[in-house]
């Protein structure tokens, strides 16, 4: 129940976030969700994407550092407390979080949490055991 | 009116000079000759023999000697004494991590620190000054060869060595410092830090500074004359030749460096065919050592580019002036006092999983400060999705390049091929400090 992530390492000079999403755009695939962390040098940006390996070789063949990782997508209805609840079940597990984003779905109902955490399967067997809804990646893009 | 350190052999006529080398330079043929195999097998491959030196032109017979020398006999296989006899040892950074090291008999030491006292004199330092030494001591020559100098002229030394510049300041308030004997880059962070301080150089006894161990511009010169209110004199010397203290600039005459040529040898050579050049001419300086025991040279190749004036001199020294060093015929690096070689960064890089040849060095001097950067690009091997991880890896780089140079840097990641790509000798160095 993990979902592919494609990380792209970006220098931190202009432009460069644009070229990425132009030449994805021209490969027809599309964002599902996207996050960029920052330093004072670099950047590393992390997609959600349909299609993964189109999405690698494209940027790949266009000069990038493409790496593919795993994460853990969590459905929650998008209401007050929603991530809360989340967390809550992560620092009872003693798990550690290193990054996340979130989106909204289409319908607005519910919110989808992107968490990558330092011990992936124990945090997808606990938040399975409290009942969370854990997504895949053809269900994201599905959304 | 000038003062001297030993008159007769600063102002020798170029005859009696000229023989006095000649007798000394045939004596250190025939000892290291005798007692150095790998000086006698360079030697006999040349085909030349110590009695072939009749003049100071057969100088130009000897094979030269490089500092792949220095590394492939590391650490004492040039020494010509036993080790009981050697009472010192400095070392400077080699090419490939192996440092290049250097001895000195006890009279080593004495003919050093009489020539750095030689040297202060020149700039008019004498037995009332007091003297803030703050190059570097350790392994270093600046530092300990600089020391004994000024205790050898009779001055106050305060050895201070490098960095905790505020401390300095009080110091130089306090003790009244007259003469300061700096790296020209850490002189102007000295002037720098006395600014943030609200610190009027005008306020302290400064008079004179005695400038070197790496490359400076006449600009930066005027700079710091300017903003320390003193007069700033050049210092030359390397650790293979002696160290601080082979050649000197005087106050009385226009610029360039008097060589202590009762000791010292210099030739200029072309730096690809090997020639020497005729006098005035510009090209690599090359020194042969008259004097010294442990640790003598012959036809050492500096790298450093000079030029030789042989025209009389104000202060009324007959001692051949050389012209500041403008250049080098080889790719080291001179950061804040330290020789760095491209060669040493990249065995570091080499020495980390993961990264790829493609870096580049770039140099800048951020206000008063050389500043070093070193660019790597990010393999797909190195990469990760954590920031964490990236972190990691520059904070390992730069602590292994720390450890191996003692220089700080800053390591940046950038993406792959943008560092550029050129065709034969890959554009290693990018030194943006216009010396």
């Amino acid at each position: 129940m993990r979902v592919e992530q494609i990380a792209v390492f970006l220098e931190n000079k202009s432009g460069r976030l644009a070229e990425i999403t132009a030449r994805l755009a021209e490969e027809n695939i599309n964002i599902r969700a996207l996050s960029v962390a920052d330093t004072a040098d670099f950047g590393i940006l992390r997609l959600i994407v349909d299609d993964v390996e189109k999405a690698k070789k494209t940027l790949k063949s266009n000069g990038f550092t493409v790496g593919i990782t795993n994460v853990i997508a969590v459905e929650v209805a998008d209401k007050t407390g929603g991530l809360a609840g989340v967390l809550k079940t992560i620092e009872a597990e003693r798990l550690n979080v290193e990054y996340m984003y979130a989106f909204v779905n289409k319908t607005g109902e519910n919110a989808v949490l992107i968490f990558r955490f330092d011990d992936m399967d124990k945090a997808i067997e606990s938040l399975q055991r409290t009942g969370y809804t854990i997504l895949s990646g053809e269900q994201i893009c599905a959304l | 009116m000038t003062l001297y350190w030993e008159e007769e052999m600063e102002t020798l006529p170029r005859v009696g000079l000229e023989s006095i080398q000649l007798k000394r330079l045939q004596h250190l043929v025939a000892r290291v000759y005798k007692t150095v195999a790998p000086y006698r097998e360079k030697m006999d491959a040349a085909g030349v023999k110590p009695e072939d030196i009749q003049s100071l032109a057969d100088l130009a017979k000897l094979p030269f000697t490089v500092k792949e020398d220095l590394r492939d006999n590391y650490p004492f296989g040039l020494f010509t004494v036993p080790m009981d006899q050697v009472v010192r040892v400095h070392a400077s950074s080699g090419t490939t991590g192996k440092p290049t090291v250097v001895g000195y008999t006890k009279k080593d030491l004495e003919t050093w620190s009489g020539l750095m006292a030689r040297a202060l004199t020149l700039a008019g330092v004498t037995a009332k000054d007091m003297v803030h030494n703050a190059y570097g001591y350790g392994l270093f020559t600046g530092g300990l060869g600089a020391h004994y100098g000024i205790e050898r002229l009779g001055a106050t030394v305060i050895p201070v060595s490098g960095g905790n510049t505020k401390r300095q300041i009080t110091i130089m308030k306090d003790f009244k410092s007259t003469v300061l004997l700096a790296t020209p880059s850490y002189a102007l962070n000295l002037a720098e830090t006395m600014e943030t301080l609200d610190v009027d150089p005008k306020s302290l006894s400064l008079r004179v500074g005695v400038f070197g161990a790496e490359p400076w511009s006449e600009n930066m010169r005027d700079e710091v004359e300017r903003k320390l209110n003193i007069k700033a004199v050049d210092i030359y010397g390397l650790s293979e030749v002696m160290g601080p203290g082979v050649s000197m600039q005087c106050l009385e005459g226009e610029k360039g460096m008097h060589i202590f040529e009762d000791h010292f040898l210099p030739e200029i050579i072309d730096p690809d065919t090997g020639e020497v050049l005729p006098p005035g001419e510009k090209g690599e300086l090359v020194f042969t050592t008259l004097t010294k025991e442990a640790f003598p040279i012959i036809r050492y190749r500096t790298k450093d580019i000079s030029r030789l004036m042989y025209d009389t001199c104000a202060c009324g020294r007959t001692l051949v002036r050389m012209e500041k060093v403008t250049g080098r015929t080889d790719d080291m690096l001179i950061i804040r006092g330290v020789n760095v070689f491209p060669s040493q960064i990249e065995h570091v890089l080499m020495g980390t999983e993961g990264v790829e040849p493609h870096y580049q060095i770039v140099v800048n001097r951020e206000g008063n400060m050389d500043t070093m950067a070193v660019e790597v690009e990010v393999s797909e091997d190195i990469f990760s999705d954590e920031i964490k991880a990236l972190e990691n890896l520059t904070k390992r780089i730069q602590m292994d390049i720390k450890d191996m140079l003692g220089v700080t840097c800053r390591v940046k990641l950038v993406e792959p091929r943008t560092i550029q790509r050129s065709e034969g000798k890959a554009q290693r160095v990018i030194d943006n400090r216009k010396l």
